[in-house]
């Protein structure tokens, strides 16, 4: 951090560990090029979509892993395929529509057509226009279809959930999530079919690794989101824990309020200030389910595309999309279960209000972001630090520590070799 | 619908318009009745008939809740709002005073130190109760077009 030579050529990270993180880990430009390369086209399953989004066959998502635009689609035979969104021909991003129902995909340029697993199915012309009876122009002889399809990914689903992979040699989902996330996983995802509530997007101005981090921080929550505290939903002494898998890369924040049920723990609208009280309190209508098997609230962070929330009844998955190294849009998809009651989907709907961008405790988490960026821009030599609860990398029983930070930094500098 | 009530009608939405702007929240609390539900939802949601919005209020209480979070809890870059609201189209009109009626509006942010930028896009589809002390929001959706909420919405719509 020499004043000297404040700016590195080449990125050194200077610090023994990963309590001090250097700002140029979030503004540069060529780093934020071999991320993309590094997390999100190689060795990594991305988040693409919950399966409730295509229900039926032939039902398509357009959605995106890192900065490339795919589709991801259900066939005839219900098995789900995602498809890179450029046609093999002239490189056009030929999907234009969010979702829909298709039989095959056209590119409207020159109407190459593929099937629903990218197959490259028809060419126009490919024999050329028969002229004075010779057939004139066309393609080569040699042309073969079966060379042209679309690019296809490696695809995982389960529980319900869609995660894709450009890299076909990746190791399988399970053993990307392991096991101790695994099991958080399929606690959230244990078999029932989801039903799509709808989406909220917002575009935050930072670097994405800053949601990710954000998610893995629980200094924050209690300090940052006063409604949280005011309203009795977050104490710092909650029964905690902080999981992480063995790479560091995945981690979960979990959470349990009082004793659970309908008490006033749980409940409690009037909060430590004792004038303050909610005048609505449905917005703390917590209603206990059985598959939460105690914690009220698990965050998990899944390396590096998407964030899996459950907050007492709202839940949802959180999909980071960066553009560029200074800005992401985050896609959030809430979500119910088939077997939900009106009033449970009624209060999934109320209590989101808590969450998203206009979140009474989200909102302020994209501001945040976006204040960091800045001060990273304008001190691009400096670092930042994250040695609550020590320097080291340790699963904790408390919420006073930056470990999953560390940790994640840890796993980011082994893949991108810095 | 008789001229002087449109006259009404386009001074109330001007008015709120004119509220918000200058947030009086006192005066925009006003103007909806006890039972009221107001939502802000991204028109991909409300066409696909997905009941997900990014606030969902439906009682005056949450509303009041709503303002002692932007005003107390939730921190956020201060900004300014300024709203353009189209005059409304009258959808249908009841014998009983209720009025559905559309606007389009824009909403332009400016922070500090900032230029203006167009922040929210879309339309006020309302149902309206016409009483002889003045007009009050049984039910307002702000259905925006934007694909995309710049970072976060504090202030209503």
């Amino acid at each position: 951090m020499s004043h000297e030579n404040p700016i590195p050529m080449t990125p050194i990270w200077e610090h023994e560990d990963t309590s001090r993180i250097p700002f140029w880990a979030y503004t540069d430009k060529d780093i934020h090029k071999q991320e993309l390369e590094k997390l999100f086209y190689k060795k990594h399953w991305c988040y693409v979509g919950l399966e409730a989004e295509i229900p039926q066959p032939g039902d398509f998502k357009r959605t995106v892993i890192g900065e490339r635009s795919v589709i991801m689609v259900r066939h005839e035979d219900n098995s789900i395929y995602v498809v890179e969104n450029v046609c093999a021909h002239r490189g056009m991003r030929f999907c234009r529509e969010k979702h829909g129902h298709v039989k095959s995909f056209t590119c409207p340029y020159h109407q190459w057509n593929y099937d629903l697993e990218g197959k490259l199915q028809g060419v126009p012309f490919r024999r050329g226009v028969k002229q004075d009876g010779k057939a004139k122009g066309g393609m080569p002889k040699d042309f073969k279809t079966s060379d042209h399809g679309l690019t296809k990914l490696l695809v995982a689903t389960r529980g319900g959930v869609v995660f894709a992979s450009f890299d076909h040699d990746v190791e399988s989902f399970e053993d990307f999530l392991g096991p101790t996330m695994l099991s958080y996983f399929d606690r959230m995802f244990n078999g029932r079919k989801l039903t799509l509530l709808g989406y909220n997007k917002q575009r935050i101005p930072g670097n994405w690794k800053l949601m990710q981090e954000n998610i893995k921080d629980p200094y924050h929550p209690g300090l940052l989101h006063t409604w949280f505290v005011t309203f009795g939903l977050w104490r710092a002494d909650n029964r905690s824990e902080l999981k992480m898998d063995e790479h560091f890369r995945h981690a979960a924040m979990i959470s349990t309020r009082g004793s659970g049920g309908k008490d006033t723990q749980t409940t409690n609208v009037s909060s430590f200030k004792e004038s303050m009280q909610l005048n609505d309190p449905s917005f703390l209508d917590v209603e206990v389910e059985p598959w939460w098997d105690g914690p009220t609230a698990v965050m998990m962070t899944l390396f590096p595309s998407v964030i899996l929330q459950q907050q007492v009844n709202s839940v949802s998955t959180r999909h980071i999309q960066p553009n560029g190294h200074g800005s992401f849009d985050f896609v959030w998809t809430h979500f119910g279960y088939e077997d939900d009651t009106p009033d449970m989907t009624e209060r999934r709907l109320r209590q989101a209000n808590l969450f998203g961008p206009a979140g009474f405790v989200s909102a302020d988490d994209g501001e945040v972001i976006e204040f960091s960026q800045q001060g990273f821009e304008q001190k691009p030599f400096h670092r930042s630090l994250a040695e609550l609860g020590g320097k080291e990398i340790e699963e904790t029983d408390h919420m006073v520590s930056e470990t999953l930070i560390r940790g994640m930094y840890a796993y980011w500098r082994k893949v991108m070799g810095v | 619908m008789k001229a002087d009530n449109y006259l009404k009608l386009t001074q109330f939405y001007q008015n709120y318009a004119a509220m918000v702007d200058q947030e009086n929240w006192d005066a925009w609390l006003d103007m909806f009745s006890e039972d009221c539900v107001y939502k802000v939802q991204a028109r991909e949601n409300y066409e696909r008939n997905l009941p997900m919005a990014a606030l969902s209020l439906t009682s005056k209480g949450m509303l009041k809740d709503r303002i002692y979070g932007i005003t107390e809890t939730i921190f956020h870059d201060p900004y300014h709002q300024l709203h353009l609201v189209s005059s409304p189209l009258i959808l249908s009109e009841s014998d009983d005073g209720i009025i559905e009626s559309q606007a389009n509006y824009t909403v332009f942010r400016t922070k500090n130190n900032g230029i203006a930028e167009v922040y929210n896009v879309g339309r006020y589809l309302d149902h309206l109760r016409l009483t002889e002390q003045g007009i009050q929001i049984k039910s307002r959706l702000c259905i925006f077009d934007n694909e995309m909420i710049l970072n976060s919405l504090i202030y209503p719509i």
